[in-house]
Formats: C-alpha cells, sequence, structure tokens
C-alpha cells in the first residue's frame, strides 16, 4: 500500500476524521504547510503550531509538532511567549479571520510591530464557521451571515495590508485552488526571520456559500479559479478589473530583524552594564 | 558571604523573590499600584538571561506568560484589579491546561477604575472563582515585605509542583510599603523545579498518571511532541467530549489540591493556645490585626490571631477547630466581608462571628479593630 507523504506529520490516532465539512478549503491549506515544512527539511520537533479557536484552529490537533490550542484570539499572544522563550523553535500561528482579526486583532498587529519571528497562516473564509455563519472583519460589505440576514454594514479588512501596515516583513495571498502556489507562499513566509503573513483563501461551502447562494463546494472552488489575479498582473490592470477579485502573490517581502534577535542585543547590553 | 540587608518596597521584594525562586519569563502590562514589579523585572530579567515582554494588554500578558511556560519557563505577571479582571478568561486555560506560572494581583480599590493608587482586599472571592467552570485556586497572600520575596519564591514552588497557575494576593498598601528585610542567601529557601520525562517520546503521555501533583512534565520542543488545549482532552491531550474522560479530567483537577490540602494550609497562630477572642485576618489588615490582639491582651483580653498565608484552598480545619475553641472570632479584612463568607461556611459551631471591615481605600486602625474585639468580649 502506497503512503500519502503528508502521513508522517499527522497523527492517526483518534484524532480523524477531522472537524471540517465536505467541501472546506482547511484541509488543503493544512497539506500545503506539511509540504511546506517536509521541504525545508524542518524538524518536527522544533516546530510549534499554536492555534486559537475556531475552524482552521483545529488544525494543531492533527498535527505531529509540538501543538498548542489556546483561547478564542490569543494565539499570537501565546505563540510570542513560546518564541522568546525558545528562539530555536519554528513558530506556525494557525488563525482564521475572526480570530486573527476581531477578537484577536491586537495581538495581530502589536506581534506584526515587534516582529516576533513567527508565520501566521491565516485561513480566510469570510465568515464564522464554529459558531454557525455570523459575519467576520473580512466578510465583504452586503454578503449575507446569519447575523446580517439583510447583508453586512461593515467594510471588511485586507489582512495582507494590515500586516504590512503593522510592520510585518513578509505578507502574501494564496488560493486553495492554486494549492502549488499556496505551498510556495507558506515555504517564503517559513523562511522568514520575522513576523510573516500568509493569507489562505479557502471556501466555505456549508455556511459562507450557501448564505450567499454561491453553490457548492464545487461551484466555489470553480469560482476562485477564475476570480484570481496575480499581483503582478493586477498592477498593470486598470482597478475596476481588479474589483471583486482575488488578488494572490507576495505583497510585502523587507528584511528587518526579528525580535528575538534584538532582544538577544538587550540581554547583552544588561550583561555588560 | 555576609548578610545582605534591604530597605524594600513589597512590589520589589516580590520581583527579587522572583528572580531567587528561577523566573525566567515576565510578560505584563503597566497598571498601578503593581507596575513597580515588571519595572524591576525589566530590569533583573534579561542579565540573567531571563526574557522581559511588556504586551499590549494584561490578556495579552498572561497569554505569553502560558506561551513561554509551555515551552518550559518559570513565567510570572503582575497586575491589579482591572488587569485581573481582563485575565480571568486565560487563568482558566492556565488550570485546564495545567500550566505553571504565577499571577500577582496588587490589589486597589474597585470595582471599575475604583481607587488606583489606594489597597483594598477586596478581590480575593475573584481570585477563588472570577474564571468559569469548575477549578481548583491556590492564592497566597504577603503582610510583610519579608513575606512578598518569601511568597513569591514559594508560588513558584507550588506552580512547578502542582502544574497550575498560583495567585500571589498582594495589596497596595503591602505593595508600596517599605520595610527592612534581609534577603536570603542562595540555598537557603527551597526552589523546586519540576522533574523533566526521561520515558520515550513514543510513551509519554502529557497528562499521565494520577493527579500530576510532584509528578514530571516535557516543555515544547523538548523532543515530546505533545498537544495542549483548552479543550476538555485525554490523558494525551487531545480533545474529548466523551462523559467518561471528561470525568476524569475534572477529577484530576479537583483532586490535585483537594487530595493534599494537609500540604496547602499554612496558617500563623500567635497567641493562639488560650484564645477566646480569635481574629483572622490576612495580608496588610492582618498587620492591624496583630497590633489591636497585642494591645487587647494588655488589656486582659484573651485574644489570639489566625493569619492565613495560604488563603486559597480556604483553611476550613484549622478555622472550624479555632471556632470550636473560642467565644467570638473577627474576621478583619479590606473589603465589605469576602473572606468572612469563608469563615461563616466553615463554623460548625455557632460560634458568633464579627466583622471588622473597611472599604474606604483607608488602612483600618488598631482601634477600629479593638472596637469589634470588645463588642466580642462584652
Amino acid at each position: 500500500m502506497k503512503i500519502h507523504p503528508a502521513y508522517e506529520m499527522l497523527r492517526p490516532d483518534k484524532n480523524f476524521p477531522n472537524v471540517w465539512c465536505p467541501g472546506c478549503g482547511h484541509g488543503i491549506v493544512q497539506g500545503a504547510i506539511i509540504r511546506a515544512v517536509q521541504k525545508l527539511g524542518l524538524d518536527r520537533d522544533e516546530m510549534a503550531m499554536v492555534s486559537g479557536i475556531g475552524c482552521s484552529s483545529r488544525m494543531p490537533v492533527y498535527c505531529d509538532f509540538n501543538s498548542l490550542h489556546t483561547a478564542h484570539g490569543r494565539a499570537i499572544a501565546f505563540a510570542t511567549g513560546v518564541k522568546l522563550h525558545n528562539p530555536k523553535l519554528h513558530v506556525i500561528v494557525i488563525t482564521g479571520d475572526g480570530d486573527a482579526l476581531a477578537i484577536g486583532g491586537n495581538h495581530f498587529i502589536h506581534a506584526a510591530r515587534r516582529n516576533v519571528e513567527m508565520t501566521v497562516v491565516l485561513m480566510n473564509n469570510m465568515i464564522y464557521g464554529m459558531t454557525g455563519g455570523q459575519y467576520s472583519p473580512t466578510t465583504p460589505i452586503g454578503k449575507r451571515a446569519s447575523t446580517a440576514p439583510y447583508g453586512t454594514a461593515e467594510r471588511d479588512f485586507d489582512p495582507c495590508s494590515l500586516a504590512k501596515a503593522a510592520g510585518a516583513v513578509f505578507a502574501a495571498r494564496g488560493t486553495v485552488y492554486n494549492a502549488a502556489e499556496l505551498e510556495k507562499l507558506i515555504t517564503q513566509a517559513l523562511a522568514k526571520k520575522g513576523f510573516a503573513l500568509v493569507e489562505a483563501v479557502s471556501p466555505c461551502p456549508t455556511l459562507y456559500g450557501r448564505l450567499n447562494r454561491e453553490g457548492n463546494a464545487v461551484k466555489m472552488m470553480q469560482w476562485q479559479k477564475e476570480n484570481t489575479v496575480n499581483v503582478k498582473a493586477a498592477e498593470k490592470l486598470p482597478p475596476e478589473k481588479v474589483r471583486g477579485k482575488i488578488v494572490t502573490g507576495v505583497f510585502h517581502d523587507a528584511e528587518t530583524p526579528g525580535y528575538t534577535e534584538i532582544y538577544d542585543r538587550v540581554i547583552a547590553k544588561a550583561r555588560g552594564a | 558571604m555576609s548578610k545582605q540587608v534591604a530597605l524594600l518596597q513589597g512590589n520589589e521584594a516580590c520581583a527579587l523573590g522572583a528572580i531567587y525562586a528561577g523566573c525566567d519569563f515576565f510578560g505584563g502590562y503597566p497598571i498601578t499600584p503593581s507596575t513597580e514589579v515588571a519595572e524591576e523585572m525589566a530590569l533583573m530579567l534579561p542579565r540573567s538571561g531571563g526574557k522581559f515582554i511588556q504586551m499590549e494588554d494584561e490578556i495579552a500578558g498572561i497569554g505569553t506568560v502560558l506561551g513561554a511556560a509551555a515551552a518550559g519557563a518559570k513565567a510570572m505577571t503582575a497586575t491589579s484589579g482591572p488587569g485581573f479582571s481582563l485575565m480571568m478568561e486565560l487563568l482558566g486555560y492556565g488550570c485546564m491546561a495545567e500550566l505553571p506560572c504565577v499571577i500577582v494581583n496588587v490589589q486597589r480599590g474597585g470595582p471599575s477604575t475604583g481607587l488606583p493608587t489606594k489597597g483594598a482586599q477586596a478581590d480575593m472571592l475573584q481570585a477563588r472563582w472570577g474564571t468559569h467552570g469548575d477549578h481548583q485556586a491556590i492564592a497566597l497572600c504577603p503582610s510583610s515585605i519579608e513575606e512578598c520575596f518569601t511568597q513569591t519564591v514559594k508560588c513558584f514552588n507550588l506552580a512547578e509542583r502542582f502544574r497550575m497557575p498560583v495567585l500571589l494576593m498582594m495589596d497596595e498598601f503591602i505593595g508600596h510599603m517599605r520595610e527592612k528585610m534581609t534577603i536570603p542567601q542562595p540555598g537557603e529557601l527551597e526552589t523546586y523545579t519540576h522533574p523533566r520525562p526521561k520515558i520515550k517520546p513514543a510513551e509519554y503521555r502529557h497528562f499521565g498518571e494520577g493527579t500530576g501533583v510532584g509528578g514530571a512534565y516535557a516543555a515544547m520542543g523538548s523532543g515530546y511532541r505533545f498537544n495542549i488545549t483548552g479543550l476538555t482532552h485525554d490523558p494525551k491531550g487531545f480533545p474529548t467530549n466523551r462523559a467518561d474522560e471528561t470525568k476524569w479530567k475534572m477529577d484530576r483537577l479537583r483532586a490535585k489540591v483537594a487530595d493534599h490540602l494537609p500540604e496547602l494550609t499554612e496558617v500563623e497562630r500567635e497567641f493562639m493556645d488560650d484564645a477566646e477572642i480569635v481574629i483572622f485576618s490576612y495580608g496588610a489588615a492582618a498587620r492591624t490585626a496583630q497590633q489591636a490582639v497585642r494591645e487587647a491582651r494588655a488589656q486582659g483580653v484573651k485574644a489570639g490571631l489566625l493569619r492565613p498565608t495560604v488563603v486559597w484552598p480556604f483553611p476550613d480545619q484549622v478555622v472550624t477547630e479555632a471556632l470550636r475553641q473560642a467565644r467570638a472570632m473577627v474576621v478583619a479584612e479590606l473589603n465589605q466581608g469576602q473572606m468572612i463568607l469563608e469563615v461563616e461556611r466553615a463554623n460548625r459551631t455557632h460560634t458568633r462571628v464579627l466583622p471588622a471591615l473597611r472599604y474606604d481605600g483607608e488602612m483600618i486602625t488598631p482601634a477600629e479593630v479593638m472596637n469589634v474585639i470588645a463588642e466580642a468580649a462584652r
């Protein structure tokens, strides 16, 4: 029997089947993360996967890493403690649009500002899945949710712009339709020494799709395929041709010393003083 | 080395005690009247290779402390009322995930913003019941600057041994008071660090046998790849909904404190042998109570002082016995009556229990306690 290449990084006992609905994109994101870790040859014992609460945040339980499933919104705060105490660990934060940008928004911007070395994989399905389809900070204005039966009145966040403005060294967006590109972006992010964000646009056919009549999982995947524009192509297009599309690729890539590196200098100064 | 004597503030003594205990991580947010603890830690931790971080709020403060604890740190945060309220959810996370850490609350007047620069002991029941769900609490209360030091050391020892957050319930009076103390020499006080597992990683269960008290447990990144979650979980740390596993976890959390009550009972006694009027007091208020007891003795009243230094778990047995012995018990505390409720619960003999309370931000005076002693003696 041929074993799936990702199998060695999973925890098959008891935890499967996973909580994700048929057609959910989160499993594809998990596959992309595992392939990126394998490609970089990272030691599982040095991987720390930290998450908050929500559909996406169940991922650490399934991965055979050091895993820490924390409270709603607080993954990045916990991850900061993990990284600062043991800088050898490669910290991956698994989060969703509600977890990272609503309840955890403050931690998100401040960890980016401090440039704490961590890769944040933000699965953006534009809805709260686990609690049954309430609108999130990335639900586009006018779209329906269980708490927005007439469409939301709120504007949405662009997580990549937010991360860049707050001081992250890397901000990129991919889709689960283009899993190869997503894997590449996560690989790039994992190699960064600083706060790196990868936003993974992931369909939620069960709630977002149904409430907004966007069809089944296949139709939502088809929509991703047909409505994705690479950032380089988008730069050459007039704004009206980009509006409503998913722009993918690397938006920001900088080199700035990470927090633990700078903190080592603080320690040296304190000891010299 | 000659003995080092210093004039210290309670908050400074607390920070020095943390360093003595081996604390290597502090995460917190500035708040009056606890801020000096953070300032001292910011100064001292980098010198010993430890890490200090000022977070964006108190939720992040305790969050980063719990993350560091999961990675093997001896971690600590310090705060006061409003910050303590913000920490409540993650205090429960620390209980559920069995993460050792120390949380210092330098209590001030409340509710809400209340009296930031004035003392109170009004978070005593919040310390026990502030986070949601059934859980246990271990909380200590220092009455002197020296105890701010020694009890901080003890808090770390208990956190490491019991695998849970331990609370140091200071108050503004003690936090900002200055007293002379002799700094303990290295090795003079016990410092406990939990053992690390030696078994093969494949055999390791993060929430293994028994209650886990005094047992070995691993840090993230040590070669044992385990899961930690705030969800109810099985002995391996994986989430569960099963009734039998849920009961196992809840019983484990209860038993770790309930099965170790003698170890967790610590009560100071003064003039208790023949005491007829017993003053029950703790923290800063106990200093006044001590003075009142001495004055009462000078006037021929058989008064005695019962001062728990570990307030949670509540020393039921000790208090029940004292109430059996006494004609009356006076509870002196800086709130509208919190620990008195526990005293009344422990009162199996219908002994008179009288409150001596002050909650206007000022320190209760010996005369005020004396008045209640006189009433009790009538």
